[in-house]
């Protein structure tokens, strides 16, 4: 595609018309920043108009942005983003549906909707930015959160518990698209997004994004994050060694499936409710 | 395989102008981070610094005129760091940073637009794109001695400069 | 025809297809012109447990079950004395079935006549199935027309080839040769019934046609007893009229699967009981602050906890009311009756959509689970039509402070009014927001679309005059009525009323429905009497005031409420 500099650059949407007015609460520094960024790219890219969007979330600090977009947006209660987005995106197939959430909004109090979205494979984007600690509510650890990190009050000896890994979930429940980026890299992230949104049936996408208050240590995770060194498989095996061997750090787009979405049922005619109560007539 | 080539004309057109309008959009979003988090002083630095990229933007886009540029999506550039060099990295701000540590971030990615271009300028084997190049590093590297002599007018911050002796709001 | 009922009672334990026989002479009898209603009992178990299929029979619309049954049926008595309390007999009832009669029922006196179903169909020949003969027996004893029986019983089996057809009409001659057996019982006359339209029909379903009236096109359930069968009712029927139903992972997802969809545009609806509700609840707050319609119809059941699946209580009341936290206005609504189930979901649905708030039913389980046989419920039109914004406009404002409270609602799609619908309170443009004044403004937005909207005379069940009024609702006021039109004739003369609408309150019209009024009995089905709390709290009525309050899971029947408004009746 070739554009101008004159009328054309005018009428293409640009990453900020995705923009809103709204400034974000986050602490400057903060991952979401890049993965609103990262956002607003891949929706200008796909040029997809933004009354077109929708974007659901549920609660943290992550759960925020969909205020900061120009886009229609859902800012519902903790956990429950995926649901809501289910019933929008089957109620309104027209629309791009995305959810954003965070590690704890998405994997602790709404974990059994994560395992069923992928299940269901409702052509929705998952984003989940991945901190590994509560932030909204002082810092308290999440299910991806190392066991032996004591930084919290709420369990002063660690988590002792095993931290999750949410693409390797993804796949066992049968999402269609898993990939992970990085704060870091913006354009990177873009891309993902882009290609998960395009990608038919549910698309999850884990970007690390450090929370710069509660782990200050995970700036130096744009240091270790690179590129996958291979491409995308379209093998469920192929895809779980890798994501069993993975160590969290692996960059792009991990699999990628051929499921159908899951989309309603619609009757070549319609009945009108007359016909609807023939059968209670005795 | 990008769409856009940087050493040829007119990719380094759009390479020119992306770098300029990422800058905006980077140092727009740093304001407002400073605003919300009350830190006018820098709030103030960062907007500046938004409306002088953007001065440059313009005047790219002057060059450009009416040639038809390609068009990529973001991530079909390839810059040497993931991001535009002009870009300061989303994780280098604080709430407490001072006009120094800011204006610090500044230099750094003035440096960084400055290597940009003298690398083109090294490697292109076209002429225009070359000539266009060394005028691009010449005015950044002016700009590095414009925001060095900025800087040295604040102080460096103190040891303590991101101390709060309050822990963080809870908000949900 | 003259006037009168006939209440029968089969029982059975698990493969003797008492629940089929019941509904075949339901089926049967409304062929014959006839009203009834049919509630169902069973044992804990999922197969094989003991059921107890409860028909009343009448010549007019019947609402609720008797006092008392004229005829308990058995095909056999395995475990059948767990039923005794809910299958009142006396010396005028009879007993019918093979020998081993529990001493729960022998004791009422009733007259017991033996006759083995077992024994007889085996007599019979092969295919001959007892339930099919009972129903040919108590079908011809109660005077319902041969050919009507064959003709239910022939659409039930004739799926499985001529064969079936055949043994089925046998075993239905064999029964009707044998009514000679329960001489002494009532008998319809059964003459020229003219040309009514009657359905039969349940209340769940009745429900999930009223929300298809309504205009509700997305549906999310998840399984839980009694509720389940609206859903299953929807799930072809939404999808015959371009729905769509979804099968959730759990209430939470449900609640906000329908909160996803209204969002989008699409009128949507649920159906669950209370431990479903209960956790609802969170998101209902959610639908009410976003301002997004939802319907959720409680089936009401025992509580609390998981309670008594199977049996109806009106004990959800409190937290239909007060269930959401926060101050949480939004709109309660109670049908009467199988019939009135479709018109007050659809006009839940019709509040949900018109004052974009979240609308509760609440139906119960003798509501939900009772098939009845009705005249044809009317067609009710209210034009429901969500307030819209519908073209594009500078500075859109989704929740401004306009007249009436309801502020045009934009839906995804439409260009330039792009907003965030939040759970956190926020200002008239939706942008989250904790300062004193949006608070308030929003608070009041909310509370004034319910308060200033005109119910009508829909608000309401109010009849009779008098200085004795019994305030109920829901289920219970259909043995009230029955009990007051049995006391007329006395010169009792009580008066009913039954809001229809629990929440927003209505204190103007109650006020004047209770206008000269001395004594109220507040009568419903809770321990807690919670009905009459919120009848205090909200209406302080100035009259003596009385709780006649009792748990499930026996349903309250007329007699009890006649034994009520005589305890408290004083003029003469």
């Amino acid at each position: 595609m070739v554009m101008t500099g004159g009328e054309a650059a005018e009428t293409m949407l640009k990453p900020k018309d995705y923009k809103s007015d709204t400034k974000p609460v986050w602490c400057p520094g903060c991952g979401d920043f890049s993965v609103l960024a990262a956002i607003t790219r891949a929706l200008s890219a796909l040029s997809i108009a933004p009354e077109n969007v929708a974007v659901v979330s549920g609660i943290g600090c992550s759960s925020r942005i969909p205020a900061y977009l120009d886009t229609y947006g859902f800012h519902g209660v903790h956990g429950r983003a995926l649901p809501l987005a289910t019933g929008l995106k089957i109620a309104r197939p027209d629309l791009c549906v995305l959810v954003a959430s965070g590690d704890g909004d998405g994997f602790s109090i709404g974990g059994n909707h994560f395992l069923q979205a992928c299940r269901r494979n409702v052509d929705v984007t998952y984003i989940v930015m991945d901190n590994q600690v509560y932030g909204m509510t002082k810092g308290q650890a999440s299910p991806t959160t190392e066991p032996d990190w004591d930084h919290s009050k709420l369990t002063p000896h660690g988590t002792r518990i095993n931290p999750f890994y949410p693409l390797v979930l993804a796949l066992a429940s049968g999402a269609n698209f898993i990939a992970r980026a990085s704060s870091s890299d913006p354009n990177g992230a873009a891309k993902v997004i882009s290609e998960a949104i395009e990608h038919p049936g549910f698309s999850f996408v884990q970007v690390l994004s450090p929370c710069v208050t509660f782990r200050p240590e995970q700036r130096e995770w744009k240091k270790i994050v690179r590129p996958a060194p291979i491409e995308a498989t379209t093998d469920p095996a192929a895809a779980a060694r890798r994501l069993m061997t993975d160590d969290n750090f692996y960059l792009g787009v991990l699999y990628k499936g051929s499921r159908e979405p899951f989309e309603p049922e619609i009757p070549a005619r319609l009945a009108t409710e007359r016909e609807l109560e023939e059968e209670f007539c005795v | 395989m990008s769409a856009v080539n940087m050493l040829e004309w007119p990719g380094f057109l759009a390479y020119s102008l992306q770098i300029e309008n990422d800058a905006v959009e980077r140092y727009t979003m740093f304001a407002e981070q400073m605003d919300v988090t009350n830190n006018p002083e820098v709030a103030e630095l960062f907007r500046e610094m938004a409306r002088l990229e953007g001065i440059h933007a313009r005047e790219i886009e002057a060059q450009i005129g009416s040639q038809a540029l390609p068009d990529g999506a973001s991530w079909e550039f390839e810059w040497p760091h993931g991001d535009a060099p002009e870009s300061v990295d989303f994780s280098d701000t604080h709430y407490l940073m001072t006009p120094y540590q800011a204006l610090t971030l500044v230099l750094e990615a003035e440096q960084r637009a400055v290597a940009f271009f003298e690398t083109v300028e090294r490697d292109s084997s076209d002429e225009k794109v070359r000539e266009l190049a060394a005028e691009f590093a010449g005015e950044e590297r002016g700009h590095v001695e414009l925001v060095r002599r900025w800087r040295d007018r604040y102080p460096p911050p103190e040891d303590d400069w991101d101390h709060d002796p309050d822990p963080p709001n809870q908000l949900e | 025809m003259s006037t009168h009922a006939i209440s029968i009672a089969l029982v059975g334990s698990g493969g003797s297809g008492v629940m089929t026989a019941g509904s075949l002479l339901l089926e049967a009898a409304g062929r014959a012109g006839l009203y009834g209603l049919m509630s169902r009992s069973s044992g804990p178990q999922i197969r094989g447990g003991e059921a107890a299929a409860l028909l009343r029979i009448s010549t007019h619309p019947v609402f609720c079950l008797g006092d008392r049954f004229d005829l308990l049926m058995a095909i056999d008595w395995l475990n059948a004395e767990r039923f005794a309390a809910e299958i009142p007999l006396d010396r005028n009832s009879f007993i019918a079935g093979g020998d081993g009669v529990p001493d729960e029922f022998s004791a009422s006196g009733a007259a017991c006549r033996e006759v083995s179903f077992k024994t007889l169909a085996e007599q019979g020949g092969a295919g001959i199935r007892p339930n099919m003969l009972a129903l040919g027996l108590v079908g011809a004893a109660v005077g319902l027309p041969p050919e009507q029986l064959e003709e239910v019983a022939r659409k039930l089996v004739g799926r499985k080839g001529e064969e079936a057809v055949q043994a089925s009409v046998s075993a239905l001659s064999i029964g009707a040769a044998n009514a000679a057996l329960l001489d002494g019982l009532e008998r319809f006359d059964i003459g020229d019934q003219g040309s009514k339209e009657l359905w039969n029909i349940s209340g769940n379903e009745s429900a999930g046609l009223g929300a298809i009236r309504g205009g509700v096109r997305f549906v999310a359930a998840y399984p839980i007893t009694p509720a389940t069968e609206m859903l299953e009712w929807l799930a072809p029927a939404l999808e015959r009229v371009g729905g769509t139903l979804v099968q959730a992972e759990d209430e939470l997802a449900s609640v906000n699967q329908l909160i996803g969809a209204s969002f989008g545009g699409t009128p949507s609806l649920t159906a669950t009981s209370g431990p479903g509700f209960a956790l609802m609840t969170e998101s209902i707050g959610l639908a009410v602050a976003s301002e997004t319609p939802i319907v959720v119809v409680d089936v009401m059941r025992g509580g609390p906890s998981t309670g008594i699946p199977t049996k109806g209580e009106q004990s959800d009341l409190n937290i239909a009311l007060y269930g959401l936290h926060g101050d949480a206005p939004h709109v309660v609504v109670a049908p009467f009756s199988v019939s009135d189930c479709l018109f007050t979901t659809q006009w839940a649905v019709h509040l949900a959509e018109s004052l974009q708030t979240a609308a509760i039913v609440l139906s119960d389980q003798s509501l939900g689970q009772t098939r009845s046989v009705i005249p044809k419920p009317a067609d009710v039109s209210f034009n429901t039509r969500r307030v819209l914004q519908t073209e594009t406009r500078e500075n859109y404002q989704r929740y401004a402070a306009v007249a009436g409270g309801v502020s045009p609602m934009a839906l995804p799609g439409l260009a330039g009014c792009q907003y965030t619908a939040d759970g956190l309170e926020h200002n008239a443009r939706g942008i989250p927001s904790s300062r004193v004044e949006d608070h308030a403004n929003q608070l009041d937005k909310r509370r004034d679309k319910l308060t200033s909207y005109d119910y009508g005379d829909h608000w309401a069940h109010v009849d009779g005059d008098g200085p004795l009024a019994i305030i109920t609702w829901g289920s219970s006021l259909a043995p009230v009525t029955e009990a007051v039109e049995a006391l007329a004739p006395e010169g009792i003369v009580v008066r009913v009323i039954a809001p229809r609408l629990l929440m927003p309150v209505q204190p103007e019209r109650m006020a004047e429905a209770l206008e000269g009024v001395e004594v109220a009995l507040v009568l419903e089905q809770s321990h807690g009497a919670q009905f009459f709390h919120y009848i205090r709290a909200f209406y302080a009525p100035e009259c003596e005031l009385h709780s006649a309050a009792r748990p499930g899971p026996l349903p309250i029947r007329p007699g009890d409420v006649i034994n009520e408004i005589r305890r408290h009746w004083r003029w003469s």
